[in-house]
């Protein structure tokens, strides 16, 4: 529910009114008259920012509340092992002779997105430099300003916690994103590419993203759209995953796939990391609510709809094979979370076991359809993330509750629901989920295009056979020979 | 001198040890292999995915014995892995020229 009220810059209320002071008594020339003229105005002046205030009377002025920085930065830690967790819970999946390479393409991003974030990411995405409800600006680069001189200065009106703690827990988002979409092409791609695809990637697509979801920019509750994401379906959900289709379409097929495919090397990596990841969107989706006092809904929604997700994959899997797998728990879970994640603050628990439930069953019907169409999403990124975001986003249209749509922090969603009920809602959530598809599908497109055009996307077919841990960092996970 | 090479199910190997120690055969060589006979394979699941997975996990145990407790140890070892079930495992018995014990140089049957 990130959202910063622009603040415009190099326009301080005093030079507002000397502006206004010039303009008016320009053609008064009677210095009495002058005198009266400009005390008058002064005195309005003076009312207008309490004018100004009832507009946003329920927004309290900042200041920064220790327990919601707090918040923010247990919650970036919590995401930041997120990361870790992913890289285990993709690294079990694969191959033994792939297992560092597949682990390496989300831990590496720690260190890449990590840096980038600060240096001119989070600028992109939050500052407001270039007026445009598309891109932040560049005045924010380096954290410049951030937080003020001691990093404890609030976000915003309205908003307790420090500005700091704010920018790295978006940070923390910013490194799973392009790290969730390796799920799709593990196996095979160059990690040379696999650099530089995310380093644009996060600039040209994630950045924007977050500026037009949460940064007051084009789809969100300030911009033209009105749709609401609570903590990330369609900026890292739908985003990781539509990429992840389009990479996974233009890399290509594993060359040794379908015909002779492999089990996953090690289900209790799986396990590990999607217990990992549980733990972690606790901060993911329950810090989104940016206020400790009213994080709990958003935490139990959020855990109860992981459990919904995993015990119905399980259902399903026991009534159609006969056999619950640790595999479907694990994934199930994660659909939960992907699902509830565009929600988790604007619903109650029956909607949470809801959509849980719904986006486990989809998820597991995109997973069987991959498998009959053969597509190479090696680790089904967009049937989790891509078609688990989609229904948690549209689910959150049809299910949230008007009561926690406020309309101080979502002005166009609250008014929409107003006019429109759920399914004004949901069409808003429907055309911010199109919008999406299209943008990032593009923009993925334009960017593995490009790269094509100066490096080799996949590795070569021997290397492949060989494995990446040997090939791409000169390793190996498992030698049985070194004693 | 008999070299015995028994396929076995990974869970009978402690079962197939002491029915071997308990005949004073004492010394094997313990390797987990892969393989498949008339039971062939077997189908996993993930994620709803069918994997059908070819080469099953056995253990390889090779212990060299006197010609004279050839058939005892054959014996012991059916009898120690045996459940009855397809997928029990096989026996090959090999002659072997000589033995070496690398740290006294004794060679024959007094190196086991």
């Amino acid at each position: 529910m990130a959202f910063i009220p622009p603040i415009r810059s190099g326009s301080t209320p005093l030079a507002v009114f000397d502006r206004w002071r010039r303009r008016w008594l320009a053609g008064v020339q009677n210095p009495q008259l002058r005198r009266s003229a400009f005390v008058l105005m002064a005195f309005a002046a003076g009312l207008l920012p309490l004018l100004a205030g009832a507009a946003h009377a329920a927004l309290p002025k900042a200041v920064n509340d220790g327990a919601d920085t707090l918040l923010m930065l247990m919650g970036s830690a919590l995401v930041l092992l997120m990361t870790p967790g992913l890289a285990f819970f993709y690294g079990g999946f694969t191959r033994a002779k792939n297992v560092l390479n597949t682990m390496m393409m989300s831990f590496f991003l720690m260190g890449l997105i990590g840096v980038l974030w600060i240096v001119i990411g989070y600028s992109l995405a939050f500052d407001t430099g270039f007026n445009s409800p598309f891109i932040g600006g560049l005045g924010a680069m380096w954290l410049h300003g951030v937080g003020g001189e001691f990093g404890d200065a609030p976000l915003a009106d309205g908003f307790n916690l420090s500005a700091t703690s704010f920018a790295l827990f978006q940070g923390m988002f910013a490194i799973i994103t392009p790290a969730l979409i390796s799920g799709a092409i593990v196996e095979r791609v160059s990690f040379k590419a696999w650099f530089w695809f995310c380093l644009l990637w996060s600039l040209l697509i994630y950045s924007p993203m977050a500026k037009m979801v949460w940064g007051g920019g084009f789809l969100g509750p300030f911009g033209s759209i009105g749709a609401i994401d609570f903590a990330g379906g369609t900026v890292v959900h739908i985003a990781s995953g539509v990429a992840a289709l389009v990479a996974a379409a233009i890399i290509g097929d594993r060359s040794t796939w379908p015909d002779s495919k492999r089990p996953p090397h090690n289900v209790p990596f799986i396990l590990l990391g999607a217990g990992l990841l549980w733990f972690g969107w606790f901060g993911f989706n329950g810090a989104s609510m940016f206020a400790a006092k009213t994080a709990g809904l958003p935490f139990l929604t959020t855990t109860t709809s992981a459990s919904a997700g995993l015990l119905s994959w399980c259902l399903i899997e026991w009534f159609k094979d006969g056999k619950p797998t640790a595999v479907g728990a694990a994934t199930g879970a994660v659909a939960g979370l992907v699902g509830i994640t565009p929600a988790a603050g604007f619903v109650y628990l029956p909607q949470a076991v809801l959509i849980g439930t719904l986006t486990a069953a989809a998820c597991f019907i995109a997973v069987q359809v991959k498998a009959a169409i053969k597509f190479d999403d090696s680790l089904d990124t967009f049937m989790v993330h891509g078609v688990g975001g989609t229904i948690g986003a549209l689910l959150t249209g049809i299910l949230a509750s008007k009561t926690l749509v406020a309309a101080d922090y979502f002005p166009l969603s609250a008014k929409i629901m107003e006019e429109g009920g759920n399914v004004g809602l949901f069409l808003a959530q429907l055309k911010a989920v199109l919008f999406s598809y299209g943008f990032v599908g593009l923009g993925t497109a334009l960017i593995l295009w490009f790269l094509q055009l100066f490096m080799p996307l996949r590795v070569k077919p021997t290397e492949e056979e060989r494995g990446l841990d040997y090939v791409a960092h000169g390793e190996e996970a498992y030698d049985p020979m070194t004693n | 001198m008999k070299m015995i090479t028994a396929l076995v199910r990974p869970s009978k190997v402690d079962a197939v040890k002491s029915a071997l120690v308990s005949l004073d055969i004492v010394g094997m060589t313990v390797a987990e292999v892969r393989g498949f006979g008339r039971q062939k394979g077997q189908v996993e699941r993930y994620r709803g995915n069918e994997f059908t997975v070819d080469f099953l996990s056995k253990s390889k145990i090779i212990v060299v014995v006197d010609d004279s407790k050839v058939e005892a140890a054959i014996s012991a070892i059916s009898e120690a892995a045996r459940t009855g079930e397809i997928g029990d495992g096989k026996i090959f018995i090999t002659p072997v020229e000589t033995a070496v014990r690398i740290r006294t140089g004794e060679r024959g049957e007094s190196a086991l």
